[in-house]
């Protein structure tokens, strides 16, 4: 009995109140109602996916997994889909049963004389029911998936939630902090950082979501952080928007989910997740502009006398590019080339000289630089903390 | 010399094999040929070429994505692979295989000599054929004035704006655009054709309530092309506009819109699945009840459920979209309209469930791939059910849980089905049996393939990997699941060697089959096999929907019951 009630609270975690650990609360609607009174009828269904349950969050992993997540709207769409997938899995052993009864019991016997069977043309009760409950199912699944998509798009948001643009690029990332400006000798710049980002933990006590801004460049992206959130396109000329509250500090990968051209499969995301510090502390650094230094001159007169300068920015000096990354702090970042390779010198070396040889069919041009030039830059670049 | 016991006697001796006769005479006979049989015969065997092209294209692929970071092939060409491989499939495969099954049987079924516009019908086949022809003649011309050797790559539902100018230099999106446009042309002509015949041709007494299934499941077939083909076509047109003439209809950078194409081609492409499907499941409603000796159960239902299909299947379209960021009253809106096909799609798995209930099922060639089916069919319709409920899609939406998804409907539905046909129609085509253990040999190599390949890729999908990529990384835990599903298309590409081998060995050295060899009950198996030119020398009049039946159990026909 003990273990009954169990499971029936567990059945009011899937359906009861989705959005428990921000107040990204939407349930008043009729659709929510009318879906949580229809839930009830099913406490039978959470058998199957409790034990599956019995982790609410999992914590980042190397195989981004949608059914390892970390963050409401994935978990949301983890409880729907367990109840999804236990319907279908019902329906499923009890109709292949009766396919392979079909073919076991009324196969024609080595024995069997050649009259023909009875002729039946049909029963009309028969097939009365099977209408009627697939209908019932579907009605039940449309209420269930309401329920989520409400709950999720119609979500609102905490004065301290963290706002996000997103800007898909062939083949990569740019995110900008709206909220958060860097202040230079010639004016305001917002911040600006590209593939790798950062956002603070949230947690029931101090919910923190961050809502993002999803816009393109050019052609359809996709934002896939399968542990945070599902989905959703940046299509040039509309915004779009979708939010996460990461639950756990860690890294998140993820990748472009729509067919954006030549590069689609080295368009890779990373998410990090920082303690609230933690992330204070990385805004405080980002918001600095470049560090000048002296010591590397010569690479950075290399950057503004060629056509780096063109396509990329470094806040505080007179490269001002939207084309490419913002390489102001590219140092504290990881990879390159959205997620490519590590960020190292030796890799940085091959990507100037050839970017090809790391991500072949990516719209930064071998820039045919002299040797020494090339090394001068490296240590321009590496010198952009 | 013919095993099988004629009901009715031969009225035609099987006409002499044309080798006799000089190769350029027969061709232009073939060619010049407005016979829907002929017809028939080149649409099916058109698509199975395309099918056997599109199979490299896919198996390059599965090469390629067999281990991480794998370099057999350059992501130019993986991209146009992927555009070729979809494209080829639906368009050139798919299309002229139903088409060819339609074509050949139509008449046949309903008693008719022929299509109702022979000639326009001959039309349609050489539009679908030259804009195959187009398509891949891009492999050649694709970069136009830029250089040879660059076939389209912007995938096969080719999104804006990455049509535009701006990002597909050259010709060889045209090649994509021209090609489709007039194998449009020539599937409305083949559609218009296929519901004349059945509404104007039907032999005395054919009723519509007597017609056999896969006749009405061609029909719905038809008035989906006839409605869903349009949109494509009108797309296909504004992209040219935008190419060539300056318009601005889905260039984003001068105010156009990307949505909108994505509404036009899944307004399209929705119904299109259908459109290949329900001839699909028209073979199964045939193969299944002759092979456990019932009439089909339900035939009312069945029949309603196909229409019902037909008009769902026309406001499903956006959740296709469910990621594009519309409103929650769309997307709700869109899992109710979708998650409602599976109601009639459910009654046709339980109806023909029903008709084996009871009977004395033997597994011939064509059963087997017709049972298989509906097994299939089932998977396919949950994880279809999965993706309509649009949260659930935000996460597998365009990824590889998807491609598991659709192609368990193409091929573990719509191929199968060609197969089951290819087999339960081989004797009347030809006139000679199949080889039966190289035909189950085909059925076991085949299901094993399919279901290595497409049950796996389900995994890969919840795991995060999208579709289109042309490798991945390493450390994502997908690439055990991307070998088991690369090695299943070893066993796939076999299978289909053994049919290509057996179809034309039993053409030369297959016993010959009789008129009606698996003991059937519609009007196609009462002439000779294969049929004259004229289809039937003497009609018997219908009076049920199992003409044959009655002929041959006299004592108890089935015009008493219905």
């Amino acid at each position: 009995m003990g273990a009954w009630l169990e499971l029936c609270s567990r059945l009011s975690t899937v359906l009861g109140p989705m959005s428990r650990s921000t107040n990204c609360e939407s349930q008043n609607s009729t659709l929510y109602r009318l879906a949580r009174r229809t839930a009830l009828l099913l406490p039978a269904l959470s058998v199957v996916y409790a034990p599956l349950m019995s982790a609410s969050s999992w914590g980042p992993s190397s195989t981004p997994s949608i059914f390892k997540p970390d963050s409401t709207p994935a978990l949301d769409i983890h409880h729907l889909s367990l109840f999804v997938m236990s319907m279908c899995l019902a329906i499923f052993l009890v109709v292949f049963s009766l396919i392979v009864y079909c073919i076991v019991k009324f196969r024609k016997k080595p024995g069997d004389d050649d009259h023909e069977p009875p002729q039946i043309y049909g029963s009309n009760q028969v097939e009365l029911a099977w209408t009627v409950i697939p209908i019932l199912i579907v009605v039940v699944l449309f209420l269930a998936a309401a329920r989520v998509i409400h709950a999720v798009e119609d979500a609102q948001f905490p004065p301290n939630t963290i706002e996000v643009t997103a800007t898909g690029h062939q083949f990569w990332w740019e995110f900008q902090y709206p909220a958060y400006s860097i202040t230079t000798s010639s004016g305001r710049q917002v911040l600006t950082t590209a593939n790798e980002l950062h956002v603070p933990v949230s947690d029931k006590d101090h919910p923190t979501p961050t809502h993002i801004i999803l816009l393109s460049a050019d052609t359809d992206h996709s934002f896939w952080v399968p542990q945070l959130a599902g989905k959703i396109d940046l299509i040039p000329n509309r915004r779009n928007e979708m939010w996460i509250d990461p639950h756990d500090v860690g890294h998140y990968v993820g990748q472009c989910a729509q067919y954006c051209g030549t590069q689609h499969a080295k368009m890779l995301l990373n998410v990090f997740v920082d303690t609230p510090e933690d992330f204070q502390k990385w805004v405080q650094q980002q918001k600095q502009p470049a560090v000048v230094s002296d010591q590397v001159a010569a690479g950075r007169k290399v950057f503004e006398t060629n056509a780096c300068m063109n396509c990329h920015t470094i806040t505080g000096t007179i490269a001002n590019g939207r084309f490419g990354p913002d390489l102001t702090h590219l140092m504290s970042r990881t990879t390159i080339a959205s997620g490519v390779a590590p960020n190292t010198q030796d890799n940085l070396t091959l990507w100037i000289k050839n970017p090809d040889a790391l991500k072949p069919g990516c719209l930064m041009p071998a820039m045919q630089l002299e040797d020494k030039d090339v090394t001068a830059l490296v240590a321009y670049l590496m010198s952009l903390q | 010399m013919a095993e099988a016991q004629p009901i009715v006697p031969p009225l035609a001796i099987p006409q002499e094999r044309e080798g006799a006769r000089p190769f350029v005479q027969v061709l232009h006979d073939w060619i010049v040929t407005v016979d829907h049989k002929r017809l028939g015969i080149m649409y099916f065997s058109y698509g199975v070429l395309a099918l056997v092209v599109g199979g490299i294209e896919a198996s390059i692929m599965r090469a390629q994505l067999a281990f991480a970071n794998n370099n057999l092939v350059s992501p130019e060409v993986f991209n146009r692979l992927f555009t070729m491989h979809g494209t080829t499939m639906i368009f050139f495969a798919a299309m002229p295989i139903v088409f060819g099954i339609a074509n050949y049987l139509t008449p046949l079924m309903i008693g008719a000599r022929d299509m109702a516009f022979p000639r326009l019908n001959a039309w349609g086949f050489w539009m679908t054929a030259f804009g195959g022809i187009i398509l891949y003649f891009s492999f050649v011309g694709g970069f136009g004035l830029y250089g040879a050797g660059s076939a389209p790559d912007v995938g096969w539902f080719a999104y804006a704006p990455l049509t535009s100018p701006a990002f597909s230099v050259g010709h060889s999106t045209d090649y994509w655009t021209i090609g489709l446009l007039l194998s449009g042309f020539g599937s409305i002509a083949t559609g218009l054709n296929i519901m004349t015949t059945v509404l104007c041709m039907r032999g005395p007494g054919m009723k519509l309530s007597r017609m056999p299934m896969l006749t009405w499941l061609n029909t719905v077939m038809a008035f989906l092309v006839l409605l869903a083909i349009g949109p494509l076509t009108a797309a296909q047109l504004m992209l040219l506009v935008d190419r060539y003439l300056g318009g601005h209809f889905f260039d984003t950078q001068a105010g156009g819109s990307a949505v909108i194409w994505m509404h036009f081609f899944w307004i399209f492409g929705h119904p299109e699945v259908y459109i290949l499907v329900l001839p699909a499941f028209g073979v199964l409603s045939e193969v299944i009840p002759v092979f456990s000796r019932k009439p089909i159960f339900g035939y009312s239902i069945m029949v309603a459920a196909t229409v019902a299909i037909g008009f769902i299947s026309l406001s499903v379209w956006a959740h296709h979209m469910f990621t594009v960021g519309m409103t929650s009253y769309a997307n709700a809106f869109f899992v109710a309209s979708t998650a409602a096909i599976a109601v009639p799609t459910g009654i046709k798995i339980f109806n023909w469930i029903g008709t084996m209930w009871g009977g004395k099922i033997t597994f011939k060639t064509p059963m087997l791939f017709s049972v298989a089916g509906v097994a299939q069919m089932l998977i396919a319709g949950l994880t279809g059910i999965m993706l309509s409920a649009a949260p659930f899609d935000w996460q597998l939406g365009n990824s590889y849980f998807v491609i598991a998804h659709f192609h368990y409907v193409i091929v573990g539905v719509i191929v199968f089905g060609a197969f089951s046909a290819a087999y339960y129609w081989y004797p009347k085509v030809t006139g000679r049996m199949f080889n039966e253990t190289l035909g189950k040999t085909h059925f076991w190599l085949f299901l094993i393939g399919f279901h290595m390949t497409f049950d796996f890729m389900h995994i890969p999908g919840i795991l995060g990997m999208p579709r289109r990529i042309y490798t991945y990384e390493a450390s994502r835990g997908w690439e055990t699941w991307n070998l088991i599903v690369t090695i299943g298309v070893i066993f796939q590409a076999l299978g289909v060697l053994v049919w290509v081998f057996n179809f034309i060995s039993s053409d030369f050295k297959g016993k010959l089959a009789g008129n009606d060899p698996w003991d059937a009950w519609t009007l196609e198996w009462s002439t000779t096999s294969p049929p004259p030119d004229y289809n039937f020398a003497e009609l018997p009049v219908v009076r049920s929907r199992r003409p044959l039946w009655d002929l041959k159990h006299p004592e108890d026909p089935d015009w008493k019951y219905e």
